[in-house]
């Protein structure tokens, strides 16, 4: 792991020698200093003397955190920010792989719907408090008791019984987990669930200590109440203005976390956080503003980072109304007339991937369904389009007339004016734009009566291609294109049940590949995040879950000799 | 006499407070009900056991109007609620968080162009129409039209990214973190202000009494000082007490560019958000400190103009 960061600075560095002759027009004078060369020991951590005096991490962190109430917390700030308070049964590492947490081990039963855990013997609370199995068990049945109020219980609803507590019909009691003794717990689900294991390492699953929620109620996530296990506390909250944490020395690995610190200050503007990352104030931002990639690509190449994501973006059907209701060619000519390679490449310009499916690659192994105008070259399929296009009916005298719905924002903007310039192009339909309020957006999506192309997106809670697949299902919540096909749903029910890996990916794949031949969706491009990063902060690696523990980071100091030449 | 007359107007303009607020609080609460979509609505949607639970919790279930009277009983005890969207707080304390800070800031603001604008308005009317004047003022326009969205980054770009002086954004009470935030506030004020200030100074100054005081062989400086200013900046007083009102309750553009975490903010974020309690608890605090802004304003007035006299308004 260590190896493979070691690997990439050096390659950073040498990329860096040769933008120094460049304009330092901009930069902070000795904020451009290098990094020094990473040593390791030979257990894999970093030598000592590399490392920077104040191991502090800032990080951009976006909207301020609705809460730290770890079975409450839904948004990405405040999840982010419980990672590094709280551990769960299960981890995950640096790289995203998943990891013995607070439990050493665990089985699985034959049906996959039974997993045993077996907690580690010295875990304790931020207070000194031992942390046992009957604190997980505690947790979990605080998130789904309806009493708890928890938006975020629905990742739960695979454990036996969860719907019917949330619904108030069975005590808290009846849930599917068990207390087997001390360190010994059990959870029973209602089908096999490839991704609950993953699941137990999000915020939900966390234990809290019951003496101290019990005594505080509603203020025990607060500063100076909050009692954690993770390798961080909470020290100080301040709304809007930041959150820091700091290290948990009674953490199982405090030996070997590095951070001293981690203040995570809310950046609700990006354009505002990029000028606070320049002045030095931040060493990670949560994102930077899509106009901006040219010029942080050609000033900021060492600190500019991007990388894949679990999520896609597309533009969507309503099937239930004019035009699209029961037109599969029109459908079709849509879809193949946009040039996804202008729209990333152009428009979007961060690196996305064009996308022809709806499943973002590098989701737990799964291949997405690739269909066949994939491979053609735009030309085949804009030719292709206008023979679909004339054959429901439409050409140049009687153009398709259609509205792009989407909710306000820089991005979407740009892409529906593109698709549209696409159509208007290839086809010669007559697309106009229409922006709505987040709120109204999703509710029209949801009434179905209005819309008719409306821009969509996905990003997954967790690691599993069904995130995606599961609100294209007849009667779905989130199924705003009206879709409904039996073949479609049965092969999500079994899905549900397969407990073999390989035959519930080609069951999820064959579900992708019968929604993609409906033509439901115009898929445009699969997600990346994209951010600034101080190249001296090291031990953190890309993932598709985008999720980065303070835990692993560490600071390095900066060679003498680099910021010497550069402040002559 | 006199002292009494100010008293009862005093007390006749807080009882008329009551009838305003609830007319405010009554058209607030309709109309963030009229908008689509509610707090729990978002791109993931809930499981309806989920739902169903969260709005018996939060009585959104009930019908609207009893919504309405739970909701008008509870803010007699002045209790705002809970926050839908930041659940750790309720809407008093983040009120109480928010406030002070975009009071310090829209305050220093104020002052800052209170002192700059009548001074330069006062310098551009005795140098009326000279190159001097029209500079001034042209600069004032400027100052006027350029929107804050525009400096601000300027600003930060300037003093904080290239020349390092001062913290490109973030809070701590510290002067060196207000500085560009109260900057950016005042220069449309301070352009306002100075223009209001010079047009009222030239007419002051061509009244008869003016002449007077001159005639009688006082040195300018004192014609304007002890007879011109204080009826020169009436109509800035006027103009005051409003923008103060909006200055002090917060600007989005300034505290999301600098990230300050003062009330406007809350203000969008909690329509954005359908945040019910966080909306209204904000226009409530915002309708009160309008009504007792201009209140000062009214007490003001009388003090700098003799022509308005409250005991003599019967």
């Amino acid at each position: 792991m260590f190896a493979r960061s070691c690997s990439v600075l050096c390659c950073v560095m040498a990329l860096s020698a040769c933008g120094d002759g460049q304009n330092d027009f901009g930069r902070p004078q000795g904020k451009r200093a290098q990094p020094v060369q990473l040593v390791l020991l030979e257990d894999g951590r970093p030598a000592p003397e590399v490392l920077a005096e104040e191991q502090v991490v800032y990080r951009g962190n976006g909207e301020e955190p609705e809460t730290l109430d770890p079975h409450l917390a839904q948004g990405v700030p405040a999840t982010r920010i419980l990672r590094d308070l709280f551990e769960g049964l299960t981890a995950e590492s640096a790289a995203g792989d998943l990891v013995p947490g607070a439990a050493l081990r665990w089985n699985i039963s034959r049906d996959a719907r039974t997993y045993t855990f077996y907690l580690r013997r010295d875990l304790v609370w931020s207070n000194g408090d031992p942390l046992r199995a009957d604190d997980f068990v505690y947790g979990l049945q605080r998130a789904i008791d309806p009493e708890t109020n928890s938006s975020a219980a629905r990742t739960l609803l695979p454990i036996l019984n969860a719907r019917e507590v949330l619904a108030g019909e069975l005590p808290v009691e009846e849930l599917g987990i068990s207390l087997l003794d001390e360190f010994t717990m059990q959870i029973t689900l209602t089908g096999p669930t490839p991704y609950f294991l993953g699941l137990l390492a999000s915020p939900v699953a966390f234990p809290v200590h019951k003496g101290n929620v019990e005594a505080l109620g509603d203020q025990f996530s607060k500063p100076g109440n909050l009692i954690s296990n993770g390798a961080f506390v909470l020290t100080e909250w301040t709304p809007r203005v930041s959150i820091v944490l700091e290290k948990n020395p009674r953490y199982r690995q405090a030996e070997t976390t590095l951070i001293e610190r981690v203040v995570y200050t809310p950046t609700e503007d990006r354009a505002a956080e990029v000028k606070q990352f320049r002045s030095g104030a931040l060493d990670w931002t949560n994102e930077v503003p899509n106009n901006q990639f040219k010029w942080l690509q050609a000033n900021y190449p060492d600190e500019l980072v991007t990388s894949p994501w679990m999520g896609s973006y597309f533009l969507g059907f309503n099937l239930t109304q004019e035009p699209f209701i029961d037109n599969p060619s029109l459908r079709m000519a849509l879809i193949l007339s946009v040039d996804r390679q202008i729209i990333t490449e152009k428009v979007t310009q961060f690196g996305e991937k064009p996308s022809f499916a709806l499943v973002p690659p590098g989701i737990d192994g799964y291949v997405p369904f690739s269909p066949e105008y994939a491979d053609w070259a735009q030309e085949e399929r804009d030719h292709e389009a206008r023979r679909l296009y004339e054959q429901a009916g439409y050409s140049e005298e009687n153009p398709l007339r259609v509205e792009i719905r989407y909710n306000t924002s820089d991005n979407n903007k740009k892409i529906a004016l593109a698709v549209a310039s696409m159509w208007k192009q290839a086809l010669g339909v007559n697309a106009t734009l229409v922006n709505e309020e987040f709120r109204v957006f999703l509710q029209n999506r949801e009434q179905k009566l209005v819309t008719q192309v409306f821009s969509a997106g996905w990003i997954s809670d967790y690691n599993d291609p069904y995130s995606f697949l599961e609100m294209f299902r007849t009667g779905h919540g989130r199924n705003d294109y009206g879709y409904s096909n039996e073949t479609f749903d049965a092969l999500l029910d079994e899905v549900g049940t397969e407990r073999v890996r390989a035959r519930r990916e080609r069951l999820m794949f064959e579900a992708e590949r019968v929604l993609m031949s409906d033509h439901v969706i115009i898929p445009i491009f699969t997600y990346v995040t994209k951010r600034l990063v101080n190249p001296h902060l090291k031990g953190w690696q890309n993932n598709v879950m985008d999720h980065h523990p303070t835990q692993t980071m560490f600071k390095l100091k900066s060679s003498e000799m680099s910021s010497a030449e550069k402040n002559p | 006499m006199k002292q009494a007359g100010v008293f009862r107007h005093a007390a006749v303009r807080l009882l008329g407070l009551i009838p305003t607020l609830l007319v405010l609080i009554t058209i607030a609460f309709f109309l963030i009900r009229i908008a689509p979509g509610g707090p729990f609505d978002a791109e993931k949607v809930l499981p309806p056991e989920i739902r169903a639970n969260l709005d018996a919790n939060y009585h959104l279930d009930e019908p609207l109007l009893q919504q309405y009277f739970r909701y008008l009983g509870q803010i007699v005890t002045g209790d705002f609620g809970p926050s839908f969207q930041y659940k750790d707080w309720t809407v008093n304390e983040l009120i109480a968080r928010g406030f002070p800070v975009s009071a310090t800031i829209g305050g220093l603001a104020m002052a800052l162009a209170f002192v700059l604008g009548t001074l330069i308005g006062t310098f551009a009317a005795l140098k009326q129409n000279s190159v001097i004047d029209y500079s001034v003022m042209g600069v004032a326009m400027l100052g006027i039209s350029i929107p804050n969205f525009v400096v601000a980054p300027l600003l930060i770009l300037g003093t904080a990214v290239y020349a390092g002086w001062l913290p490109a954004g973030g809070w701590d009470w510290s002067w060196q973190r207000m500085v560009l935030p109260v900057v950016t506030l005042a220069l449309p004020v301070v352009a306002y202000i100075a223009r209001l200030t010079r047009g009222s100074m030239i007419e002051v100054l061509h009244s008869n009494y003016i002449r007077t005081a001159r005639a009688k062989g006082l040195p300018e400086r004192q014609v304007i000082r002890r007879h011109a200013f204080k009826p020169a900046i009436l109509p800035v007083i006027s103009y005051m007490g409003p923008a103060t009102a909006a200055l002090i309750t917060g600007s989005v553009v300034i505290e999301r560019i600098y990230s300050i975490p003062g009330l406007g903010s809350y203000f969008v974020q909690g329509a954005l958000n359908r945040d019910y309690t966080l909306v209204l608890g904000v226009v409530i605090f915002y309708g009160i400190v309008i009504v007792v802004l201009n209140f000062i304003v009214d007490l003001l007035y009388a003090w700098l103009n003799p022509r308005i006299r409250y005991d003599e308004a019967q």
